[in-house]
């Protein structure tokens, strides 16, 4: 299945898969951000593929010089039961990744979350608010910049 | 069936917004019939703190926006900054109907980085834990659904039985709720045959009680009227939402990770996955209702089939030792203060581990840096996923059928919000 997936990814856009890799039996593929729409679609439409599902999307913080953040995206095959891990990598300077809530609806609330968490915005979302957090925040609290106890007076206090 | 159907509310939406498009001054309320209802966080329905805002017309809902994040406490930022072991109990409180599935899932995930092989008697106990957290929190879903259409009775007689199992947790892991039951490599302590003469009383009674809820509901008119073709969602919605568990059988889907992408040893029981295709309300309690059964199948089978043998894992470096080693030998003593202090040392990778939870498909998303601390660690929960669905469901239908919907997708906002 996984050499299937990756042979199929290969020829239909092999300018798009900077990287593979595999670890405890999970498949991640590595995306160039600009294509992960016309990717995610492939992967939905592809009658054999079908990765009808998406069971997750979040950001990670890598904290490096080069493509700071990452967007992961965890997708299941119904027809295959099998997960595959796709990834972009987004810069500090501009952390734009288009929105893939036309491919799967069930991403809304996850980009959401993750542009409160991280601050990366999905280009073409239908509401991008922040998911938890108070809307006048003005921090990124999953950063690790962000300290764990929080930033003082971040949050307004009632006063005396 | 008096609930308004589907089509002729959108029917009525098209021509409204036909209206709003044209220069018109037409008078769109002239009864003001239109309000904006903020329904939470503080309303006993909404099973927690979860906020809902409805526009309704009349008593009809004409749309819905849900608002999270009142329980939000930063689990995963927590986590980044906690060894393996120390989010343990952090789990408890994350889905806390069911602490004990929730410990197993993210031991699980932390398992799959280390690649550590648990012995069997710890996976049947496992087993065991996940099967009685998802009938505790099952029957604690059934009771408050039929409590929010009004029947008080049947809460009562689920919480009964639910004590038995919380009984049972509390001789297994010394709590009732915050168990925090699992280790890396083993469980806390092992299974005792007081808990298997408890398990066996509550199954030797659990059919005929619950028979006595079916009786009570299955053919009572007003629980049905008010769950039929009540909070529908159409099958294709329920998939493009990503939606797990009870809502995605009950719309006639059969993902069961316990089957599909089989953990522990569920491969070795003798189960169905239950499926419904109506996708209602009354559909998914149903599917509850029968997995309970599914879930007492395992439970039997898993007590009679359970081997002996240790419960921890046979590794030193990164399994605690036994409590009562740590007190009287060196090398022990040792091993326990450099794995509470310095925490395991994991491989640099990525994993991620989905458990068939009661709520849906939770799952632990772990990166690895090879230091003592997750890198980064993500939460999928199946309540927040679920909840999105609400809009879809409560569309064109009476506000009355909100709280049905509510009780029927079964969030934990412990969960949602992490």
């Amino acid at each position: 299945m996984k050499d299937r997936l990756l042979q199929k990814l290969r020829t239909f856009s092999p300018d798009s898969i900077l990287e593979t890799n595999e670890f405890r039996g999970d498949l991640t593929v590595i995306v160039r951000k600009e294509d992960i729409v016309m990717i995610a679609t492939f992967l939905r439409d592809d009658d054999d593929l079908s990765f009808d599902l998406i069971v997750d999307l979040c950001g990670v913080d890598m904290y490096r010089p080069e493509g700071r953040f990452e967007v992961v995206y965890h997708l299941y095959s119904l027809k295959n039961k099998s997960y595959v891990r796709l990834k972009v990598r987004v810069e500090e300077d501009h952390p734009v990744v288009d929105t893939v809530c036309s491919v799967w609806p069930g991403a809304n609330w996850h980009e959401r979350e993750t542009f409160d968490m991280f601050g990366i915005s999905f280009r073409g979302h239908p509401d991008l608010r922040r998911m938890y957090m108070p809307e006048e925040y003005e921090h990124f609290p999953l950063r690790k910049d962000f300290p764990l106890m929080g930033v003082p007076d971040s949050i307004p206090l009632p006063r005396k | 069936m008096s609930v308004r159907t589907i089509e002729e509310t959108s029917k009525k939406s098209r021509i409204l917004a036909a209206l709003e498009d044209q220069d018109t001054n037409v008078v769109l309320d002239p009864l003001e019939n239109e309000m904006i209802l903020n329904m939470g966080p503080q309303h006993p329905a909404t099973h927690g703190v979860l906020r809902l805002l409805v526009r309704l017309d009349g008593e009809t809902v004409t749309g819905c926006v849900p608002e999270l994040g009142y329980l939000h406490r930063g689990y995963e930022k927590i986590a980044e900054n906690s060894t393996y072991h120390e989010f343990i109990p952090h789990t408890d409180r994350l889905d806390y109907l069911s602490p004990l599935a929730n410990n197993v899932a993210y031991i699980l995930a932390v398992e799959k980085l280390l690649d550590l092989k648990v012995p069997e008697r710890a996976q049947y106990i496992r087993v065991l834990c996940c099967e009685m957290a998802r009938i505790a929190s099952h029957l604690v879903a059934a009771g408050t659904m039929a409590m929010d259409v009004g029947a008080l009775t049947v809460l009562l007689w689920t919480f009964r039985e639910r004590e038995k199992l919380m009984d049972i947790y509390d001789v297994l892991t010394g709590a009732r709720f915050t168990t925090s039951y699992t280790r890396i490599g083993g469980l806390q302590q092992d299974w005792t045959p007081r808990c298997t003469e408890m398990l066996n009383a509550f199954l030797a009674e659990f059919e005929k009680d619950l028979g006595e809820v079916e009786q009570l509901l299955y053919a009572n008119r007003i629980f049905v009227d008010r769950c039929e073709n009540v909070g529908y969602i159409s099958r294709e919605d329920v998939i493009a939402m990503g939606i797990s568990g009870p809502i995605l059988r009950g719309a006639g889907v059969p993902k069961d990770l316990r089957k599909d992408n089989p953990y522990l040893v569920y491969p070795e029981f003798d189960f169905d996955v239950i499926t419904y295709t109506e996708s209602d309300a009354l559909a998914r309690f149903y599917v509850r209702m029968e997995e309970t059964k599914q879930s007492a199948r395992i439970l039997r089978q898993a007590l009679d089939k359970m081997p002996g043998g240790p419960v921890q894992a046979d590794n030193a470096k990164r399994v605690l030792p036994q409590k009562e080693r740590t007190y009287t030998r060196m090398e022990e003593l040792i091993h326990d203060f450099m794995l509470v202090n310095l925490g395991v040392d994991p491989p640099v990778g990525e994993v991620y581990q989905g458990i068939e939870s009661s709520k849906g498909e939770l799952g632990f998303y772990i990166i690895s840096d090879g230091t003592a601390n997750p890198w980064r660690m993500k939460i999928r929960s199946p309540s927040m996923v679920n909840l999105a669905a609400i809009p879809k469901m409560v569309m064109g239908g009476m506000i009355s059928d909100i709280v049905v919907v509510i009780g029927s997708i079964d969030p934990v906002m412990g969960e949602a919000d992490k």
